[in-house]
């Protein structure tokens, strides 16, 4: 044992001189080479990303942050070509600052809006309003309404999914197999889609956060976590029944992964309630709950030759379900584009990883994991999502 | 924000289990978009955005820094130095200086102006039919500039590149010197290229050559309409004024009396919009295009020009009170163009 410490610590001492010495190197280039670097020339950069627009009667709050190098002074504002009154700004914002502008503009419902600040050096920065509505105080009845559509759209059409368990147990197992694999295609159209969605949400934020690369980080530490926790599983299960695949587990990776997902689809819940588009039609709350039934198929797929007990199910219904109502709740609040950019992401490594759990359920008698009904049940769930959204947009 | 796109394709036709879940949705729906509608009937609410255009409440430009004031230039005629040349005629020299000078273009908005002895838009140079006029200009400002004068003049006095005096250097003087014709309100400008931008930039000013028997005498104005393209994109204007700064006159009303005659020397120098309009509230006036002639074309309370166009307006205002006056293209007003004018006994 002393031996192997000594070992150890001769193997560290090179690895600490390597770190101080790299530090002092830095630190020595920062303070000299710094100075010999040329000034930039030419005119401030000027970026301001509004992060959030409040909309009250006969005014509109902003809220700005400076995403570019150069502090950013806020000189006048004009709405849809008209100059305005305005609060706040009256300092100039420094880099990666926020400040909040309240405009005085009568603004009319349903309406779009391009509000233009103009800053000192007469830069315009732009930022539309696509349709202009009252935006949702958050109070008690606001907290209680996404909840509401949280659980709508989340908790129950995943545990009504679930009820189709008693159905499953007599499909037998290539039916099984289908029905997963239908699971399969759906997850793999919403992960493209979420992860092209995320990448322009964070197109709009002005990048000072990372942008796109935003997206890519969640989705992999999402996916990370999810094989973390998997692997606790799977080893928790080793011990207890050996050499036997536990559709417990897997069913609960499931859950997780559906859960993180209906995170992104309750943000884009909250987020459109926000700009008012869930007041234009109910189809976005209908969609998600036709679509989320068949997340409950996919959570108990694997449970068909067990018969867990019904807290047990409904736990699982929760925990697939219930992040909606999060997700709803941040989406209506706290309307920033990299945040949400960021939890896409999560959504789409959540479900990539239960993709890959997933994919040795299909496996058959041969041990092939493409077989023709598993082929035709990606195929289905993949044309499933695209002829659905050919629909809605006709 | 986060438009809910993605989920666009999710809906489906009715599933029996699903029917009761929907249509509770919907209901909750339908109740959350209540308060949103109500939103719309606050058009006769509070707040200042009813009351028009404005810039931040507070706010002002900063004349004495600019080095030049919209109400005094209304009223500001540079009759240059005269004496008579051996036949006996009028002379008028001026002396005018290009530079170039950071304006204060509205409140906290600093605008990289290119200017006439200054100011934006330059003095109003005014004279008589038949003067003599002499003209030293000087280009301070770092980059190239002629003047180029409205009128009737030769080719090589007309202030263009490669003819005549053609472009003028930074550093360099010259003299332009021809008659004074035809009479009416004419204008100046640079016309070095590129030539938008040398006119945006605030090179340009009134001409005025009054006719040989004097008109009727008035109180009378100077009004440049323009306009500043603060982000230099050539994509119209950001802010729009008459006599340098927007807005100016809805702080500082034109005063002048009730039933006196006013006579405004009215010019468009625009730039990247092609017409540009005067409208005056509650009165008419009549118009005297280009002012060369002494009968007035029309009787109106709107006119329009084109970039260079210009004309003289006179009216009597009958009533006393604030009259507003604006450029009718209610953009170019909200951005700045509008005015009062305010009749006092």
């Amino acid at each position: 044992m002393t031996v192997d410490r000594v070992g150890s610590a001769r193997a560290w001492v090179p690895a600490i001189i390597c770190v101080v010495l790299i530090g002092v190197v830095l630190v020595a280039l920062a303070v000299v080479g710094g100075r010999t670097l040329p000034d930039r020339a030419g005119p401030p950069i000027e970026q301001l990303a509004v992060e959030r627009n409040e909309l009250s009667p006969g005014s509109i709050t902003l809220t700005l942050r400076n995403t570019g190098p150069d502090p950013v002074q806020v000189a006048q504002v004009f709405v849809n070509d008209a100059y305005v009154d305005f609060d706040g700004g009256t300092r100039p914002i420094e880099r990666l600052d926020t400040e909040t502008l309240r405009l005085a503009y009568p603004w009319q419902s349903g309406q779009p809006y391009q509000v233009s600040i103009v800053t000192s050096t007469g830069v315009v920065i732009e930022h539309e309003i696509p349709a202009a509505v009252d935006t949702p105080q958050a109070g008690g009845g606001f907290f209680a309404l996404m909840a509401l559509l949280g659980t709508y759209v989340g908790i129950i059409p995943v545990v009504l999914g679930m009820l189709f368990l008693p159905a499953l147990r007599r499909i037998g197992s290539r039916g099984v197999r289908a029905l997963l694999a239908l699971t399969v295609g759906l997850l793999a159209f919403l992960a493209v889609d979420a992860t092209i969605e995320g990448l322009e949400l964070a197109g709009t934020g002005g990048g000072a956060f990372g942008g796109p690369a935003l997206v890519v980080l969640g989705a992999v530490l999402a996916f990370l976590a999810l094989t973390a926790v998997d692997h606790r599983l799977r080893t928790r299960a080793r011990h207890g029944e050996p050499r036997r695949v536990s559709g417990t587990r897997l069913a609960f990776m499931i859950a997780i992964g559906i859960g993180l997902h209906n995170l992104g689809e309750g943000l884009a819940i909250g987020a459109a309630y926000a700009v008012g588009e869930l007041a234009l039609g109910a189809t976005l709350v209908v969609g998600f709950t036709i679509q989320n039934t068949t997340e409950g198929l996919a959570i108990v797929a694997p449970l068909t030759r067990r018969r867990p007990a019904l807290s047990r199910l409904l736990g699982l219904g929760v925990l697939a379900g219930a992040p909606a109502i999060g997700g709803a709740l941040l989406g209506a609040t706290v309307t920033n584009a990299e945040l949400s950019a960021f939890l896409l992401g999560v959504g789409v490594g959540a479900i990539v990883q239960v993709v890959v759990q997933m994919a040795p359920s299909l496996r058959g008698r041969d041990d092939r994991v493409l077989d023709p009904a598993t082929i035709g049940g990606v195929a289905a769930g993949l044309l499933t999502m695209y002829l659905t959204g050919l629909l809605v947009i006709a | 924000m986060a438009a809910p796109s993605r989920r666009r394709f999710l809906v489906g036709g009715a599933v029996a289990g699903t029917a009761s879940a929907a249509l509770g949705a919907r209901s909750v729906v339908r109740d959350s978009g209540a308060p949103a509608k109500a939103a719309s009937g606050h058009t006769g609410g509070h707040g200042n955005g009813v009351n028009g255009p404005t810039f931040r409440e507070g706010g002002a430009v900063d004349h004495r820094g600019n080095g030049f004031h919209p109400s005094k230039i209304l009223r500001d005629f540079d009759y240059g130095r005269v004496s008579h040349t051996g036949q006996g005629r009028v002379l008028r020299e001026w002396e005018i200086v290009a530079g170039d000078k950071e304006v204060e273009v509205a409140p906290g908005v600093r605008f990289p102006a290119w200017t006439f002895n200054g100011r934006v838009p330059g003095p109003t140079l005014r004279c008589r039919e038949g003067d003599l006029l002499r003209v030293r200009f000087t280009n301070g400002s770092a980059h190239p500039h002629t003047m180029h004068f409205h009128g009737i003049h030769p080719a090589e006095m007309d202030g263009v590149p490669d003819v005549g005096l053609g472009v003028i250097d930074p550093g360099r003087s010259v003299v332009y010197e021809f008659d004074a014709k035809p009479f009416g309100v004419h204008l100046y400008h640079c016309h070095v290229g590129p030539l938008a931008e040398h006119i945006s930039r605030g090179l340009y000013g009134t001409f005025i050559v009054d006719p040989p028997q004097p008109r009727r005498s008035a109180d009378e104005l100077v009004m440049v309409m323009h306009g500043y393209n603060t982000t230099f994109d050539g994509q119209g204007n950001q802010l729009y004024a008459v006599n340098g700064i927007p807005f100016h006159f809805m702080h500082e009303p034109v005063r002048v009396r009730r039933g006196e005659l006013v006579r405004i020397y009215l010019v468009n120098i625009l730039e990247y919009d092609p017409i540009n309009s005067f409208h005056l509230h509650g009165n008419f006036f009549d118009y005297y295009p280009t002012g060369t002639r002494l009968e007035p074309a029309e009787y109106t309370d709107t006119i329009a020009q084109a970039q260079g166009q210009r004309g003289i307006c006179e009216v009597r205002f009958p009533y006393a009170g604030r009259f507003m006056f604006h450029a009718h293209q209610t953009e170019f007003a909200e951005l700045g163009w509008m005015g009062f004018f305010e009749v006092t006994e």
